[in-house]
């Protein structure tokens, strides 16, 4: 009960006028909460709340406020944090050897799209903000480099203090210079300079840094998802000194302010760090250093898991690798399972016959029995979930009950299906009509999904062929709109909805948008979702958008929603499973139990 | 000898010279490009306008002409240029995989020739006997069996049996021959099996052949000892169609473990060949497939070399 009346209290107020948030860092005991919301756990509560108020004491904000930050700070005790499990009492040293899938290109956070740079550099950096590394939904925000921030009454000012005394791993100090320098960097680079994300940053107008301690981001107009953004696990903070020299100087060398320095990275080979002594959480990092190997090949992760040659792969891995491993490895080795923020989606080439009409589109969505596609599929490949625009159990996604008010998501398959074959002949596609999915070249989960479609189609009386391509090759197949049916696939970094339906606004705007129409009516939606801050008529536009995305216009097709599998040997503890394989990766908080 | 070597020196150069051209208009031709892998892959937010930034930034908006002009006048300066993807330079690149590929190469040509030759003058010397059959098996299973397949089963079998697995990373042989042999063993293994069963056959039909011949009947005639009669008059006869299968092989060795380089995760020229292609990675595929050309002629060249060596009809020829 307390649980409830506190998280319905919470809702209530961030609906005030002005928001305060407070990261404070407690000398002692070293515990995740402790640094993320200024908790020592295993402290007498008392203790807890003077230290608490103090910290209040010296943000000095009107009384709501207080009471936000306050209860912030509450929520973790009386929800249980996971990151402090009794019978879980952190021991120092080790070495944690990890595979990494694949290898970054450079080191640039902010120009590169591969989780394999995130994974292996991602220890080197800290962030303005980041995601609670305990959330199992991967959505709360805790400071990293800020330890508090405020929000104006029209939500356009947001402003961050900075921690004093953190250094760069050369000794230089971390200033609100640095922050602002490192956002410069992603929303308004310099001639020349590429920035993957630029675009996820329409609404911020300017970034300054009035002094040492503050930064201050302006924006065009108010938007749900700032602080999202401003906690993406890209968003490295860099030396602006560095930066100002040589706006690429991160492509090809590492030097931040995370909990391990840098050490050295063997193409092909690994990357290697050691702890940092002067890390700014106080007590953390837990491990010594920590060996990111590239591992390419599948089996060879596993086989590696095995073999004890490493911990952990934190990407993800099949069912059939779960289960393989379990037989192999019984209670040496654990699992965690999530929901993954990454789907695919079928893309209607509106530019061709007969995908320019929303009947046929319709009658295609129609035709798939999701849940029996979710039992058969999520035994043999990474997807599981029925699902809509948003993550399944996050804060916006459509409940079960109804999203089966969508077009395809119907319990009566038979219904739906003699509905889609009316629609084809309504609009005039002859039976057995030919077309080909272009499918990605990639095992899972593309290959048993486009399988799995072709045989629904084929319930309907649609003749349909797959055709494989090289993974290489599909970016400018699909860029290029040469396809009629093609499955398209999006991963999201954090579950913000901003994020996850940017691709799906007209070609104009996006130049994600491979099924290539326009629609005005989803555009607006889009922009005032993304524009207001009440959450209720936020919920409200995200789910006038997915009815409009996958029912009335079915402009794409959902298919499910990835499911995420982590395996672990027993020794690691402290690293918790979120939606998204580029979150939660500094490994301050994991450590070695032998 | 010296005009025969300067003549299949120069012979080198129009091959090499067309291996260029031909990899550099593929690549071209191949749908996909570098740009737009590293930068539309898993984002929704990469723009046009910033793709053309990097086209711009690699080059790749020029006429391609003048892109192979460049090429070529770097190669001839050995300048190889740098990776499109990671931006490094493409002789560190290639230098940091050489060992390994080397090493490896080196070790499953010693387990092929170690096999191969005993194995196969057995199996000439004892034709159509229980021992010729069971050569014959052995050899047949090496090429019916992929080296990777073979790979994944001692994989397992290590796995198993021992709770084992070889290690993921190479340590060079200089800092630790143990480890460095833990780890590499395992491939030559199972590639230089595959590698034996081919210079096997060769060798035991080579050695039929040869002991067919007029001078070996001779030499037995005149009450020449036989163990003498094979190693002196057979055998080196026999070595030189060998030779070749063992230096080609030993060739397609240094770029062409695709798959074992995977299945052992060997951070070497093979998979570093496959991600060039997989990434669009032009100037580092063009660079690889010139090495990997380099090697081949050369390797032909030392083989074209020893037959005139041995046989003086060739070069006289």
């Amino acid at each position: 009960m307390k649980k409830a009346h506190l998280r319905r209290w919470l809702g209530r107020a961030s609906l005030r006028r002005t928001t305060a948030y407070v990261s404070v860092v407690a000398p002692s005991p070293p515990c995740i909460w402790t640094f993320l919301i200024g908790l020592p756990v295993s402290s007498p509560a008392s203790t807890q709340a003077t230290s608490r108020l103090d910290t209040m004491r010296r943000v000095s904000l009107g009384s709501s406020a207080m009471r936000r930050a306050a209860a912030a700070m509450l929520v973790p005790l009386l929800l249980g944090p996971a990151g402090a499990r009794a019978g879980e009492e952190p021991r120092r040293g080790g070495e944690l050897v990890f595979v990494v899938p694949s290898e970054p290109p450079s080191y640039d956070a902010h120009r590169e799209e591969t989780f394999g740079l995130i994974h292996p550099l991602a220890p080197f950096y800290s962030l303005l903000l980041r995601i609670d590394p305990t959330d199992p939904k991967g959505a709360r925000i805790v400071g990293d480099v800020a330890e508090s921030w405020t929000e104006s009454r029209d939500h356009l000012i947001h402003t961050f203090k900075v921690r004093p005394g953190i250094t760069f791993h050369d000794g230089q100090p971390l200033t609100a210079r640095d922050v602002k320098a490192s956002y410069d960097h992603i929303i308004f680079p310099p001639p020349g300079v590429a920035s993957s994300r630029k675009g996820a940053y329409a609404a911020f107008e300017s970034v300054s840094a009035p002094d040492d301690h503050t930064v201050v981001f302006r924006l065009r107009w108010p938007s749900a998802a700032a602080l999202g953004l401003l906690a993406s696990p890209w968003n490295f903070i860099y030396s602006a000194e560095k930066l100002r020299r040589d706006p690429r100087w991160y492509e090809a060398h590492v030097d931040g302010t995370g909990p391990f320095i840098f050490v050295e990275h063997v193409r092909g080979s690994h990357v290697l760090g050691r702890r940092n002594p002067r890390y700014f959480h106080s007590g953390l990092p837990y491990l010594d250093g920590f060996r990111a190997t590239f591992v390419k090949s599948a089996s060879a992760q596993i086989a590696a898991i095995r073999g004890g040659r490493a911990m952990i792969q934190f990407r993800g891995i099949t069912p059939a690798d779960r289960d393989q491993l379990q037989k192999a490895l019984g209670a040496e080795v654990r699992f965690q399972e999530s929901p993954w923020d990454c789907a695919n989606w079928i893309a209607f080439n509106h530019e061709r016959k007969p995908f320019d009409d929303r009947r046929v589109r319709r009658a295609l969505t129609l035709a798939i029995d999701r849940y029996e596609m979710a039992s058969a599929l999520s035994k043999i490949t990474i997807v599981r979930d029925v699902a809509g625009v948003q993550v399944p159990g996050t804060e916006y996604a459509t409940p079960p009950a109804e999203l089966e008010t969508l077009a395809g998501y119907g319990r009566d398959v038979g219904r739906a299906r003699a509905e889609a074959r009316r629609l084809l002949r309504e609009s005039g596609v002859p039976d057995a009509f030919r077309f080909t999915l272009k499918n990605r070249g990639i095992a899972h989960p593309y290959e048993p999904v486009g399988v799995y479609l072709i045989d629904q189609w084929r319930r309907i009386g649609l003749d349909v062929t797959q055709e494989i391509i090289e993974p290489a090759a599909y970016f400018s197949m699909l860029r290029g709109g040469d396809f009629e049916v093609a499955m398209d696939f999006q991963c999201g970094y954090l579950v913000e909805p901003d994020l996850d339906l940017y691709k799906f606004q007209s070609a104009d705007l996006s130049d994600a948008n491979y099924a290539r129409y326009r629609d005005p009516v989803l555009d607006d939606l889009y922009r005032r979702q993304s524009r207001t801050t009440d959450k209720a008529a936020r919920v409200r536009l995200i789910r006038a958008f997915e009815r409009r995305l996958v029912d009335e216009e079915a402009h794409y097709l959902m298919t499910l929603q990835w499911h995420r599998i982590i395996a672990q040997r027993r020794p690691l503890h402290g690293w918790y499973i979120t939606p998204s394989h580029y979150v939660n990766q500094q490994l301050d908080t994991v450590w070695l139990a032998e | 000898m010296l005009p025969y070597v300067v003549k299949r020196l120069l012979l080198m150069l129009p091959t090499l010279a067309g291996v260029a051209l031909l990899v550099f208009v593929l690549m071209r031709v191949l749908p996909g490009d570098v740009v737009e892998l590293r930068f539309a892959g898993e984002s929704s937010f990469a723009s046009k306008a910033q793709l053309d930034i990097e086209r711009r930034r690699l080059g790749l908006d020029q006429p391609l002409w003048l892109q192979f002009v460049q090429w070529i006048e770097g190669v001839v300066r050995l300048d190889f240029g740098r990776s499109m993807w990671t931006g490094g330079p493409i002789s560190r690149e290639i230098a940091l995989r050489w060992e390994l590929s080397l090493e490896v190469a080196i070790l499953a040509t010693t387990v092929a020739v170690l096999l191969a030759i005993p194995l196969g003058l057995l199996a000439a010397v004892r034709q159509d006997t229980w021992v010729d059959y069971a050569v014959r098996l052995f050899s047949i299973a090496g090429l019916a069996v992929p080296s990777f397949w073979l790979g994944i089963l001692m994989i397992l079998g290590l796995l198993v049996a021992f709770g084992w697995l070889p290690p993921i990373e190479f340590t060079p042989v200089y800092v630790s021959p143990g480890r460095n042999l833990a780890q590499l063993v395992w491939p030559a293994l199972a590639v230089g099996y595959r590698y034996s069963a081919v210079a096997t056959r060769m060798m035991r039909s080579a050695m039929l052949e040869v002991l067919r011949e007029d001078y070996v009947r001779t030499a037995r005639a005149k009450g020449l000892w036989p163990r003498l009669v094979l190693s002196r008059h057979a055998v080196r006869n026999a070595m030189l169609p060998v030779f070749t299968v063992i230096v080609l092989e030993f060739a397609f060795l240094i770029g062409g473990l695709v798959v074992t380089e995977q299945v052992f995760n060997l951070n070497g020229l093979g998979m570093l060949f496959v991600e060039s292609i997989a990434h669009r990675d032009y100037t580092l595929t063009q660079a690889l497939v010139l090495v990997v050309a380099v090697v081949t002629v050369l390797a032909n060249f030392v083989a074209d070399l020893v037959y005139a060596w041995l046989d003086p009809r060739i070069r006289y020829a």
